[in-house]
């Protein structure tokens, strides 16, 4: 009898794992099992998360309109950029809503493991960059050009950078070029870690405020720029191909068109909510809207984007799949 | 044990101090001389950091035709993640009424009406946080990884019980594991699991299996060996001995070792979320990479509800009489409550009433703000001065000291302490350190704990003896220290956050109130464990009261002592790293980073190996109390 069981098992084993298990053949994913319950509803999607406003805001309202016009369940998980590609693999994440570049993550996910499609542009303008608040501009005039960084670098000394300057950099999972420009232009500054888009938002608003001497890390399209007045500072300008080896970097960020980037299996089988995501696009004042309600008017992601849908009905109603 | 501790201190007076002083001079002049030679500058393009970067490069390529992956790895993948859907789905088919009756009933029948009440309302708490769904998930992983951990963890348990070969074999690897930050279990887990939940159902339960096999070993051989005799006497075979004596009679020794297994994993679960696991961690890195308290508190408190709820059922569990059965009006109380749920569960709404949940989340960060704002002088004061006069000092001493030389104090401090072998433990722990490519890093983080554990330590020590000598005062701190030690470590970053934003400061900040209950709780019982008579013998020799505990009841406790500050040691390493996430720098930011950008991958293990390094480093070093802590008590 036992041996007979076993005999049964090992066959099955066989059956099942004929070519070996790989990693997308998982019996179901973690999604389906929490829709199991749910009966007629479309389906479940999950947009990744990542750790800015901007993105959130992005994420909600195509979230909120997948779930209220067509029907879908979605999940938002915590998921930053880099883990979120591999999240396609594993089927933990369908869609990442604003990508910033990452070529060589759209050559490995997308030409070689071929597990990742491109979805089209955000409508989205992206530039990342280092920023002084206005007031320290105004008192050095200078300072606004990277060459006369180290000559005020002591006025951005903190009890966490030491004897050299402060950059202030946000959450670790960001696009930086941080370390090859420091250490490329030989500026005397010491990135310290704030680990989030609040801590930079605090501390560029304490700089304006009081008077504080901040050097940071920040990226436009965001609300803050309405808010507190800030000045770039300008490195040697973006050329082509000057960002093509991480390590030699030594010029500004380019400017980007932030794109969606959706798993393979999504674009094949995610029928209308695909065709949504992929329609989706609006300007940066759009998202800016969305993510000041969200940062500074107490509003929930999705009651900001409720907020939004309801007023701007003419420009979401062309993102609808017929 | 006690003898030995008293005859030191007096008699050699003059070598007494006059050795360390010499060494230690020896060591400064040293240091002097040879300042900012030697030392070993983090580089983050490392090839050591670089080859494992493509391990994982390479891995991530071949997880689909290696042999290796293809028909093992992914299998236990494939296996883990079954179990996991299963019970979520499970969890999910009960419906928000159906799964508060159904813990209402076990909790009922676990320790009657109070226990169940303490469910009821715990898991109604979850809806009204707004965290159901995410608590269900966090339910069935911890589910999952317990599951696993018992299935492997107790018959290892029970096979280490018998064999004191076997608990040989298996006491270093246990006690290694033990000392390893949560941290450093992730890395080799999303090498070999990829990521998502089942690669966090693993890392649960490999952080979460010591206790179990530690326990149910622990409670096998507490097993009387007259009952054990008796029953092979009476010609039982072995298997019946086992099942019919040993394990009936550990059976509350069991019971805690399951709730150790839950505890552990409850703190594991949320750090799973960095390799993308679902529940309710995502709410609390979502909070902490907002920096917005009122995010994570709300999820922090579920978790420790579910923790406090979990605990309680298995406590009554643990202590019931086994010979008292459980009643038939109880059973059918339990059915009712379970009954009910269940009917409710398809007349109520599939989702928890929108209208029944409390959003807290803007009027928590309100008071964060508030708190922020006007204590903004004073915490400010308080972490730049701390961190200009005795972090950044510190810091700057230990990354110039050459490396030869920290080896060298480290060798001959934890051959005074600890012995020769311990010694020479330390000493390659910390020479592998500095092959790993990671030097600065771990000086850096060693700076962080030090300093921690030195605060730990004096404030421990305090309201240890404190409590030793004052009983009112005892009972007070008591219930805190039980309800301090039930919670999974990372909520002790909320309040941390909270004050002082992120810095490393905060992560001290935080692993100080983390590791001092413990503490207290070893210098409590040592102090008091000194025997009465010698107590009497003192005062009635005439020591005031102050004398009775500098020269008697601190010196017979000394060993106590240094098992609080091994303790609280390897307690503080754990915390400082996952301090990562609130602002620590050094090793834990490192496997933050590997997790967060690719080319860093290499770099995060690498780190991840120089915490387990650098724990059982700082292990040895204070392991001269032989023996470690009960593990029924604790961790």
């Amino acid at each position: 009898m036992k041996i007979r069981l076993l005999a049964g098992l090992l066959a099955l084993g066989l059956a099942a794992g004929c070519g070996g298990a790989t990693v997308d053949t998982a019996p179901s994913s973690t999604a389906s099992a929490g829709t199991a319950t749910t009966s007629g509803a479309a389906g479940t999607v999950k947009i990744a998360i990542n750790p800015w406003v901007g993105y959130e805001a992005s994420a909600n309202v195509v979230a909120y309109l997948l779930k209220n016009e067509l029907g879908y369940q979605v999940e938002l998980p915590e998921i930053k950029e880099q883990l979120a590609w591999e999240g396609f693999e594993t089927g933990d994440v369908d869609v990442i809503i604003e990508n910033w570049g990452h070529p060589d993550l759209k050559k490995q996910f997308i030409e070689e493991k071929k597990t990742a499609v491109e979805a089209g542009s955000t409508g989205n303008k992206g530039v990342i960059g280092w920023y002084i608040p206005k007031w320290m501009a105004d008192e050095h005039p200078d300072i606004t050009d990277y060459k006369n960084l180290n000559k005020y670098a002591k006025l951005f000394k903190t009890s966490e950078s030491g004897d050299k300057g402060q950059l202030l950099f946000g959450d670790p999972s960001y696009v930086s070029n941080e370390a090859a420009l420091i250490k490329n232009l030989k500026l005397d500054f010491k990135i310290v870690t704030g680990g989030s888009e609040a801590a930079l938002i605090k501390g560029a608003q304490q700089a304006q405020a009081q008077k504080k001497p901040l050097l940071f890390y920040f990226w436009d399209p965001h609300w803050l720029f309405s808010k507190t007045e800030l000045v770039r500072v300008n490195l040697p300008p973006y050329a082509e191909g000057c960002d093509a080896d991480p390590k030699k970097v030594a010029c500004d960020y380019a400017e980007m068109d932030l794109d969606k980037i959706v798993s393979k299996k999504f674009a094949d089988t995610g029928g209308k909510a695909y065709d949504l995501v992929k329609n989706f696009s609006w300007t940066n004042e759009d998202q800016n809207a969305v993510a000041d309600d969200m940062t500074n008017n107490g509003m929930s992601g999705e009651e900001a984007a409720k907020k939004w849908v309801e007023a701007n009905k003419a420009k979401w109603q062309a993102w609808i799949p017929a | 044990m006690s003898s030995t501790a008293v005859s030191t201190p007096s008699r050699f007076r003059v070598p007494g101090w006059v050795a360390p002083t010499g060494i230690a001079l020896l060591f400064v002049v040293a240091y002097l001389i040879f300042q900012g030679t030697g030392t070993l500058p983090h580089n983050s393009e490392a090839p050591q950091f670089a080859a494992v970067t493509e391990l994982r490069e390479w891995i991530d390529d071949h997880r689909n035709d290696n042999p290796v992956f293809l028909y093992f790895l992914n299998y236990i993948r494939i296996f883990v993640e079954a179990l996991f859907s299963l019970l979520q789905t499970t969890l999910y088919a009960l419906g928000w009424p159906g799964l508060i009756g159904v813990m209402g009933a076990l909790a009922w029948l676990a320790g009657g009406w109070r226990v169940a009440l303490g469910a009821v309302a715990g898991f109604c708490s979850f809806g009204v946080f707004g965290l159901w769904q995410a608590s269900v998930d966090t339910l069935a992983l911890v589910a999952s990884a317990v599951l696993l951990s018992l299935v492997i963890g107790i018959p290892l348990g029970v096979w280490a019980g018998l064999s004191v070969r076997v608990r040989k074999l298996f006491t270093p690897v246990l006690d290694v594991m033990q000392i390893m930050p949560h941290f450093a279990y992730l890395a080799p887990l999303a090498l070999f699991f990829h990521i998502g939940a089942p690669a966090g159902v693993i890392a649960t339960m490999i952080y979460s299996i010591p206790p179990a096999i530690r326990i149910t070993a622990l409670a096998i051989q507490r097993v009387s060996p007259t009952a054990v005799e008796a029953s092979a006497s009476l010609g039982a075979t072995r298997a019946q001995t086992l099942l019919k004596v040993h394990l009936p009679l550990a059976r509350s020794t069991m019971a805690l070792a399951i709730n150790q297994t839950i505890m552990m994993a409850l703190s594991m679960v949320v750090i799973a979320n960095l390799i993308s696991a679902p529940g309710l961690g995502s709410d609390i890195i979502r909070g902490l990479s907002r920096a917005q308290v009122g995010i994570m508190l709300p999820a922090g408190l579920a978790i420790v509800v579910m923790a406090v709820v979990l605990d309680r059922m298995m406590v009554s569990v643990a202590k019931r009489d086994p010979r008292n059965k459980i009643g038939r009006s109880s059973l059918v109380v339990a059915a009712v409550l379970a009954g009910a749920g269940l009917i409710a569960a398809p007349l109520l709404p599939r989702e928890w009433p929108a209208n029944l949940t409390i959003n807290l989340v803007s009027e928590i960060n309100d008071v964060v703000l508030w708190a922020e704002t006007s204590w903004f002088g004073v915490t400010s004061f308080i972490k730049d001065t701390f961190s200009n006069l005795v972090l950044n000092p510190l810091e700057h001493l230990f990354t110039s000291a050459p490396w030869w030389l920290v080896a060298a104090a480290v060798l001959v401090v934890a051959w005074r302490i600890s012995g020769v072998r311990p010694a020479l433990t330390a000493l390659a722990c910390l020479l592998a350190i500095a092959l790993l490519g990671t030097w600065e890093h771990s000086m850096r983080t060693l700076t962080t704990v030090a300093v921690a554990v030195v605060v730990t330590l004096v404030i421990g020590l305090l309201l240890g003896v404190a409590a030793a000598r004052w009983d009112t005062y005892s009972a007070f701190q008591r219930p805190l220290l039980d309800a301090a030690q039930t919670m999974p470590s990372f909520v002790y970053l909320l309040p941390a956050l909270a004050l002082f934003g992120t810095t490393r400061f905060t992560a001290i900040f935080a692993s100080i109130i983390f590791a001092v209950p413990p503490v207290v709780r070893l210098v409590e019982d040592g102090i008091r464990t000194v025997p009465a008579t010698v107590v009497e013998a003192a005062t009635s020799a005439g020591s005031t009261s102050g004398q009775l505990l500098w020269k008697v009841q601190l010196p017979m406790a000394r060993r106590a002592i240094l098992l609080a500050a091994n303790q609280g040691i390897v307690m503080t390493l754990a915390m400082v790293v996952v301090g990562a996430l609130v602002g620590a720098g050094a090793l834990g930011y490192d496997v933050v980073l590997g997790f967060s950008q690719r080319t860093d991958f290499g770099m995060g293990f690498v780190a991840g190996v120089a915490m387990v390094l650098l724990g059982v480093m700082l292990d040895r070093i204070t392991q001269g109390a032989d023996r470690r802590p009960s593990p029924t008590k604790g961790m």
